[in-house]
């Protein structure tokens, strides 16, 4: 019996209609457009003006604080504005603008082969080549890798996990950077085994891709400590905590990070970019985007600059059927739905996804029935029909004690609903609702510390 | 493109098991049920399942299109199984009147006077019977002789010959011996007094594993229903011997078989999370078993499932369950 997380999750649809198709390089875009902002964290300082001439690999923003990454320009030419600029999110973001000329990369990156003895490299020195790329979670979170790779104080790391399931509809960039770049990933995994100093690292990968697993498992001989390990397939197997479940029976506390108990986990692409980053001195510039959807005539996983605005991804995928009802960055379960093609590509961007117009409306939604259904279905093992109804009723106090703040927002009760309820809606406001009112309480609380220290008042 | 692009937040994928498709199922899986039915009862049994079925989709279309007025929601099959579930309660010989009485109180009073499906607290289709039980209880005791019985038996059912027995003060030696009992292999075809679908175990379980392989339905609480009731009658059963039935007996008799799989299981009205169904479901047992052992009528399980109906919202508010990681 293959491995998968205990409670809840669902079983959509694959759709993986691009799994058979090699990466293709995309052409160079004209002008690439970059939001200083993402990654998870603050925003990162903007080195360069407008005018200044860049090379593929410069860097253009650092990292600003604690939490934050570089961003490196994914073309040489010339900075010809800093302006906001409106990203997947819908909302404008400050971005660095490039007017692509050639292709000229920065010297020290070495573009064909691996920089000899980078195996040799000390553990503070891969982190800080993984710090200097720019690189973040490739699989949607985009969360500075460095930043994840620090173990608090007091935490010991035993086990490091990564992250091949792919568990979203649609999406098959990771597949395919497994079959093809298997080698590399290990070898990206083995470096992050370095700088973490554990023994051991498990690839998981559900059976839906039983070509990687087969491929990696005899990859994976030659590389000590390395695990491959074939997991059922269920939605959301790729959310951390749950992946955490699957594979090690561990679990993360609500709250708590998985280093708390001892795994630390990271996706495929990561791994690879983390290769690239330390073999090659390549920061984080380019990665595999799957473009899909029943209508495309040519579907595919395309290799792209960040930066490349995704109208040219979907031209290069057969262009926008004419029946194209929604647009989504990411995967179905889970991504985000957009209004304007001219937004650009990000390093958290694993796919577009077209969806035709009949596909792309709600269902008209009918009375909660108490089915249970979402019960069942909810990873975090809470109960969504009453979240809802609190949230709609702004009962937040019960909302709190329902623990709304632990639902990750993976869409499972939405899905499942036979009522066509739009679960997570009202839950995702409600959660939002929610924090506020707990960040509001911890600094009415801070504030209460302060005025219990003033000298008291003689009545 | 001539037309805009949707937004809207995710999911955007949605799973295909909508309400309309889950009622279809349930309607599959009574069909069993149904051919047993017709089998044991002939013309009689789809007299009444026809005339309660139009009763039902035509009280909910006329009550919520002209009395309501709000959009009638028949297309989505609900009152079809209430028609049905409420056939399957009833006697083989009951007048047209009192089915459309009964349809009347299921629907118009149990169903949409609380604001029609997923609001209602209690079972329709047991709310209808129990209605028509108490109002008209010689009706609804009457039982038609079943046609396959080569011998015509009186047709009474086997736990009120066991009740009026005991009252009369038989020993059950000679109860069971009483060639009135039918054997267990034929109670359990069906062959034998009783409700339209409840008397036959086979058609009831065959339909109950095809709600449980389209998960329409748990395990939870046919199994704590069916479980409770075994043992708690198999203690009852090794302590006095000479004063109850084993509990097989009772597991095949009455209506327990299609209240475990059919009438308790209502999603509506039984409680959302796991630990809450078995609740649920051993509360509905132990009450179903103190009414046949110690009760004034033979059978109770409609009375325990409603009974447990009206403890639901307190077990969903009491049974949480255990957050991922949580203590």
């Amino acid at each position: 019996m293959l491995k998968t997380f205990k409670l809840g999750g669902i079983h959509p649809q694959g759709e993986k209609l691009t799994a058979a198709m090699a990466i293709q390089p995309l052409q160079l875009p004209k002008e690439v457009v970059l939001p200083i902002a993402q990654h998870i964290g603050a925003p990162s300082t903007v080195v360069v003006k407008k005018g200044d001439l860049v090379k593929t690999g410069s860097v253009i923003a650092l990292s600003s604080s604690p939490v934050s990454s570089n961003l490196h320009s994914p073309v040489s030419g010339k900075v010809v504005k800093i302006e906001e600029s409106l990203d997947a999110s819908g909302f404008k973001k400050k971005s660095v603008v490039i007017e692509t000329e050639g292709d000229v990369w920065e010297d020290s990156i070495s573009r064909d082969f691996p920089q000899t003895n980078f195996e040799n490299l000390s553990s503070a020195a891969i982190l800080e080549k993984i710090r200097e790329a720019g690189i973040v979670g490739m699989g949607g979170a985009s969360f500075p890798t460095h930043v994840k790779l620090e173990i608090p104080a007091g935490m010991k790391v035993d086990t490091l996990l990564i992250n091949g399931v792919e568990c979203e509809p649609f999406l098959t960039s990771d597949h395919r950077l497994m079959l093809e770049h298997g080698e590399e990933i290990l070898k990206g995994t083995t470096l992050l085994m370095k700088v973490l100093n554990v023994e051991k690292a498990i690839l998981g990968i559900e059976i839906n891709k039983p070509d990687a697993i087969l491929l990696l498992n005899k990859l994976a001989k030659n590389y000590p400590g390395i695990e491959v390990e074939a997991l059922q397939i269920k939605y959301p197997q790729g959310s951390e905590k749950q992946l955490i479940q699957a594979m090690t029976g561990r679990l993360v506390a609500p709250g708590a990070l998985p280093a708390s108990v001892g795994v630390i986990v990271q996706n495929v692409g990561t791994a690879y970019a983390v290769y690239e980053a330390v073999a090659k001195n390549k920061p984080l510039i380019e990665r595999v985007v799957t473009v899909t959807g029943k209508g495309l005539s040519n579907p595919g996983n395309f290799l792209v600059r960040i930066g490349t605005p995704i109208s040219d991804l979907i031209k290069a995928a057969g262009g926008l059927p004419e029946n194209t009802g929604k647009v989504i960055i990411g995967g179905p379960m889970m991504g985000k739905a957009i209004a304007n093609l001219n937004i650009p590509v990000t390093k958290g961007m694993s796919g577009i996804v077209l969806l035709p117009v009949e596909a792309a409306a709600r269902l008209n939604d009918v009375p909660c029935i108490r089915c249970a259904r979402c019960v069942e279905g909810c990873p975090m093992n809470l109960e969504p029909y009453l979240l809802m109804a609190l949230s709609e009723k702004g009962l937040w106090e019960r909302a709190e004690a329902g623990h709304i703040t632990d639902c990750m927002e993976c869409g499972s009760c939405s899905y499942t609903c036979p009522s066509c309820r739009p679960v997570l809606d009202y839950i995702r406001s409600g959660k939002s609702q929610v924090g506020k009112i707990i960040q509001s309480r911890r600094n009415s609380a801070s504030t209460d510390i302060n005025t219990s220290i003033k000298p008291a008042i003689p009545e | 493109m001539s037309h805009l692009l949707t937004v809207s937040p995710s999911p955007h994928t949605k799973s295909d098991e909508i309400i309309p498709k889950i009622m279809r199922s349930v309607i599959v899986a009574l069909i069993p049920v149904m051919v047993l039915s017709a089998i044991f009862f002939g013309l009689h049994s789809l007299r009444i399942m026809l005339a309660a079925v139009l009763a039902c989709v035509f009280f909910e279309y006329s009550i919520q299109k002209f009395i309501l007025k709000v959009p009638p929601t028949v297309r989505d099959g609900s009152a079809v199984i209430t028609g049905l579930l409420l056939a399957f309660n009833l006697p083989a010989g009951l007048p047209v009147g009192l089915i459309v009485l009964g349809s009347l109180v299921a629907i118009g009073i149990a169903k949409l006077s609380f604001g029609g499906l997923g609001q209602n607290p209690f079972n329709p289709a047991l709310v209808g019977r129990v209605f028509l039980l108490i109002s008209f209880p010689v009706q609804m005791t009457t039982w038609t002789a079943n046609i396959t019985a080569a011998d015509s038996f009186t047709g009474a059912t086997p736990l009120g010959l066991l009740k009026e027995g005991i009252k009369s003060g038989k020993s059950l030696a000679t109860l069971a011996g009483d060639a009135q009992i039918p054997g267990y292999l034929d109670m359990f075809w069906g062959n034998m007094s009783g409700s339209l679908g409840e008397i036959s175990a086979v058609a009831i379980i065959l339909g109950g594993v095809y709600l449980l392989w389209k998960k329409i339905i748990t395990w939870h609480i046919p199994a704590a229903v069916l479980g409770s009731i075994f043992i708690f009658e198999g203690i009852l059963w090794l302590i006095a011997p000479d004063r109850f039935m084993d509990p097989v007996f009772h597991l095949i008799t009455g209506g327990v078989m299609l209240g475990a799989f059919f009438m308790a299981t209502d999603l509506t009205t039984s409680p959302m999370t796991p630990l809450g169904k078995i609740i649920f479901g051993v509360g509905i047992g132990v009450i179903t078993m103190c009414i046949r052992n110690f009760g004034a009528y033979p059978e109770g399980i409609s009375f325990a499932i409603l009974i447990m109906n009206g403890f639901t919202p307190l077990i969903n508010a009491k049974i949480k369950p255990k957050r991922f990681g949580g203590k």
